[in-house]
């Protein structure tokens, strides 16, 4: 192979768990340590001790690039210094915290880009996240924890990882591990026990991080063509958030294809009031981040737009959020799902519910 | 309130003994994995290693027949009651464990067969003797020694093992834990199966947990797809997409049909024939009482914890939707939590 031509993208596997103190971190240096051993050139770029005896032990005779500092509002943070694994180029790159926002004024806003970078560069990454960042599943674990996590990672990001490992402990083990100290200093773990870890909490997140282990192991398995193309309508409402996360997670166990679409009586955003538009282009955003193809269309009747468009595209589901009148448990006359059941009776329409947080 | 919650003198009882059972019964803690070597052995003894540092006594009660420097190096920090060899069987020795009486015995191994004429035929009826007596076990088995799982295990890996443990033995455990790794080419289909396994066990978990604290509310952490099915609808398609959409999460599948009043001749055919179609494709299927087509569907969404309800297209005109509203359209209102997803309609012949 001649020198000039790209390196091939790195590999990248994910340790996969549903909390803090579960072992990813470990299982990730001691895969390190498993490589050393076997002659393989890596470093450990980014590693978070969070004061663990056994986690430090683990990254003994591993070379660390040292982090970088950065200062924002007078404070100094740490963040990987991802050009400084570039220059010293090793064919593997331990990174912990998969999910972890950089401080502003890092070159890249999320630790998953650095990530990227690495890959693209073709050094082979091992990495470690928590189920809970997934974007698909933020309303979901809302519901559960009644903790909105506000770190999230796109799903097709954790699609393009080569492996996806799921790092297992009962929630028993978490719970004393929290309580002897190993997980965190003492007086953050009762915080920590009070939300995320109720032991109830725990296997509820425990258990979808099997599922999606699982789930992760199947599509990697095979390949099939989509067959069904899904299409999510977008308006200003705030529960279009949760209608895109849905349709977007729904898509993917289905392989489907999945397009978001907004309706402007003017055919573009110019002339909607400015919180509205800001709304809207947040929503739209928000749905090419989950690379989902956005639309907007131009039409007096959202209902009949969209139902032309499934028509003209052949759409096989559309996505709608309940619109709901305030006094009664019952859809308005004339809202825009009962107008959308009435013109598209050839067309499934999933209208989804609304996920709310648990009264804890 | 369900009759299990009555307050009956009876079952308070009943439910005291059961605790007093399970306090005295030793704690079974499952390591499983989908193929071996993928380091159930050392997590086990890592595990032993650091319950002793914590003050707990154990012991090894069975080892496996292959070894590596890091598993010697494990085992001996330990003292070890060695298995038996009856017949060029390894046998657990039940009788020196239960008269040592640690606190903690590891058995690598759980899927055995004892030669003809031992106390128990198999390995795993001894380690419910040892919980039985309250010592905690902590054990390992692989994927394919299951035996509910042997038809699909063995179309993979074209072995098919005589040792076998039932599922409801795994079911039972207190914790299970499963050991994951990347598979090999051709055997990702057992390491998701092995996921599986341990998301259910973990679903029946939180299911009991619920349970135990009367909470009633849809967690969702396991998709289940309830098909609402009238004489009229065409229910084919939207089983089968139910069927399909189940599969597709791991889910549940559920049909449904209210009963409102006595049907014609006609009708109870066609309903007949919907209700086999849901059958035979593996759903669950209940019949449900009440005059209004609607909520009893609901009740029943939310008690079993559905996600998604799937419905054909209302094709009925008439006096009752001009009264009540359009049936469709009154399940979208009342199925607070749940998706509703609303099928196309090949009018009815």
């Amino acid at each position: 192979m001649s020198q000039s031509e790209p390196a091939a993208r790195g590999h990248l596997k994910v340790f996969l768990s549903y909390a803090a103190g579960a072992g990813k971190t470990y299982r990730m240096l001691e895969e390190a340590q498993e490589l050393k051993k076997r002659g393989v050139d890596v470093v450990v770029g980014y590693f978070e001790p969070h004061g663990r005896k056994d986690t430090i032990e683990k990254t003994e005779g591993l070379e660390i690039i040292p982090r970088r500092k950065i200062e924002y509002r007078g404070c100094m943070f740490e963040e990987m210094d991802t050009e400084a694994i570039l220059k010293r180029a090793p064919k593997v790159c331990a990174v912990d915290e998969f999910a972890h926002t950089n401080v502003p004024g890092s070159e890249r806003s999320k630790r998953w880009e650095d990530v990227m970078v690495l890959l693209n560069a073709g050094i082979d990454v091992l990495t470690t996240m928590n189920l809970q960042h997934l974007e698909s599943l933020n309303d979901q674990i809302w519901h559960i924890t009644g903790v909105r996590v506000r770190e999230t990672v796109p799903d097709w990001v954790i699609k393009q990882a080569d492996e996806v490992v799921m790092v297992d402990v009962t929630p028993e083990a978490l719970i004393n591990r929290l309580r002897r100290g190993v997980v965190y200093e003492s007086d953050k773990a009762s915080r920590a026990l009070e939300n995320f870890f109720k032991e109830q909490t725990l296997v509820a997140l425990r258990e979808l991080a099997l599922r999606q282990a699982a789930h992760e192991v199947e599509v990697r398995a095979e390949e099939e063509r989509p067959t069904d193309r899904i299409l999510i309508h977008v308006t200003d409402e705030p529960t279009t958030a949760m209608l895109i996360r849905r349709g977007r997670r729904v898509s993917d166990y289905l392989r489907a294809e999945c397009f978001a679409i907004y309706v402007a009586p003017a055919g573009d955003l110019s002339s909607l009031p400015p919180q509205e538009r800001e709304s809207v282009e947040r929503h739209l955003n928000f749905a090419r981040n989950l690379h989902i193809e956005t639309r907007i269309l131009q039409g007096q009747n959202a209902a009949a737009t969209l139902v032309d468009f499934a028509h003209r595209h052949q759409i096989t589901q559309i996505f709608l959020a309940r619109s709901r009148s305030r006094r009664w448990k019952l859809l308005p006359p004339g809202s825009l799902v009962s107008q959308v059941l009435r013109l598209a009776q050839d067309i499934q329409i999933t209208v989804i519910a609304e996920r709310r947080k648990r009264n804890l | 309130m369900d009759s299990e919650f009555r307050r009956n003198p009876e079952w308070l009882l009943e439910q005291i003994e059961k605790e007093q059972r399970r306090e005295r019964r030793g704690r079974l803690k499952i390591f499983l994995g989908y193929a071996s070597g993928v380091g159930k052995s050392r997590k086990m003894l890592s595990e032993g290693l650091r319950r002793r540092e914590r003050g707990e006594d154990v012991v090894v009660g069975a080892i496996q027949p292959k070894s590596s420097p890091e598993i010697d190096r494990l085992l001996s920090q330990y003292e070890i009651i060695p298995t038996r060899n009856i017949a060029g069987k390894d046998v657990i020795d039940v009788e020196r464990i239960l008269r040592r009486h640690p606190q903690v015995v590891l058995i690598d191994g759980l899927a055995y067969d004892n030669p003809p004429g031992s106390r128990h035929a198999h390995r795993w009826q001894e380690i419910e003797e040892l919980l039985e007596a309250g010592i905690c076990v902590i054990t390992s088995i692989n994927l394919q020694y299951i035996e509910d799982l042997q038809d699909e295990v063995s179309s993979i890996t074209g072995k098919r093992p005589k040792e076998t443990v039932p599922r409801s033995f795994l079911e039972q455990a207190d914790d299970i834990e499963i050991i994951d790794a990347p598979a090999q080419a051709g055997f990702s289909r057992l390491r998701e199966l092995a996921l599986l396994v341990a998301a259910e066990v973990v679903e029946s978990e939180l299911r009991a947990y619920l349970r135990a604290h009367h909470i009633d509310e849809i967690w969702g952490t396991q998709e289940r797809i309830l098909v609402g099915i009238t004489p009229r609808s065409d229910a084919r398609p939207i089983l089968e997409s139910g069927r399909r959409n189940a599969d597709r999460f791991h889910g549940e599948l559920f049909a449904t049909y209210v009963r409102q009043t006595t049907l014609s001749p006609d009708d109870q055919a066609a309903l007949d024939r919907n209700l086999a179609i849901a059958r035979e494709l593996g759903a669950a299927v209940h019949v449900l009482e009440g005059h209004d087509p609607v909520r009893p569907l609901v009740t029943f969404a939310h008690e079993k914890g559905i996600t998604q309800i799937f419905i054909g297209h209302s094709l009925r005109r008439g006096w009752w939707h001009r009264l009540r509203g359009n049936p469709v359209e009154r399940l979208i209102g009342l199925a607070e939590g749940i998706d509703v997803r609303v099928f196309p309609q090949r009018p009815g012949p």
